[in-house]
């Protein structure tokens, strides 16, 4: 009977993460972002 | 030291300085927790990434704005973006609701044209005649009482008046009219469902 118990293991849980390629987005973004000032005046570019 | 275990605050300064660095160990830092949270409400994969991504995208323009004012709670902050993002979406949605076909799921398995099978208005005209054969079958008084509630949509009070018995007398009938039929329909096995 333990032997049926031990059998089967749940599955392990994975931890649910963003996909690496948003990641790479985020980051390819965030250096691609450049932001000007210009008086009370603030202008965004972003860079490729 | 390394980025790694260098503070929030630290990081946040570092990349408003221009290290690209920091922004990358802040997400990677807090990815986990953003995106459970966003899909402990959206419950769905594709949705919580396109929220995770829109939350980091205001963050990172937020910061490279000079908008943000450190007060050491930088991953509440996110959270707080990551929140009202999620309840942008519920809203949207609820204005333009939306089905989707999934594995397990697929709306032409409970939508139909409208109209019943020639199957299932035989089922039902039969369901109907053993119902009525059932009726025939109980006391004339508790027939009576029956018939005049469920197919002529009596009240009770008026049943009484035209059968001349009390309120409660009208209702006794009715409970062992059902008490019987529901006797018969046990004792034939009787399939009244489709």
């Amino acid at each position: 009977m333990a032997q049926l118990y031990n059998e089967s293991f749940p599955e392990p849980v994975k931890p649910m993460v963003p996909k690496e390629e948003t990641v790479k987005f985020l980051l390819d973004f965030s250096k691609a972002l450049s932001v000007t000032r210009y008086k009370n005046m603030t202008f965004e570019t972003l860079n490729n | 030291m390394k980025l790694e275990n260098v503070q929030d605050a630290v990081l946040v300064r570092q990349y408003l300085e221009g290290n690209e660095k920091g922004i990358e160990v802040l997400i990677i830092r807090h990815k986990q927790r953003i995106y459970n949270f966003i899909f402990s409400k959206v419950l769905d994969r594709d949705i919580s990434e396109d929220i995770f991504q829109d939350t980091f995208i205001k963050v990172i323009r937020t910061l490279k704005k000079g908008k943000y004012n450190e007060e050491g709670k930088f991953l509440p902050w996110v959270m707080r973006i990551a929140h009202n993002l999620v309840i942008d979406h519920f809203r949207r949605n609820k204005r333009m609701p939306k089905f989707q076909s999934r594995n397990d799921f697929d709306i032409f398995d409970v939508i139909s044209d409208g109209e019943e099978s020639m199957e299932y208005e035989m089922i039902t005209f039969q369901m109907h005649e053993d119902v009525r054969r059932l009726i025939e079958e109980l006391p004339e008084d508790q027939k009576e009482v029956l018939v005049m509630r469920i197919f002529k949509e009596m009240s009770f009070k008026e049943i009484a008046a035209a059968t001349h018995v009390s309120i409660n007398t009208a209702l006794g009938r009715m409970r062992y009219a059902l008490i019987n039929l529901r006797k018969v329909i046990d004792k034939n096995q009787i399939i009244l469902t489709r």
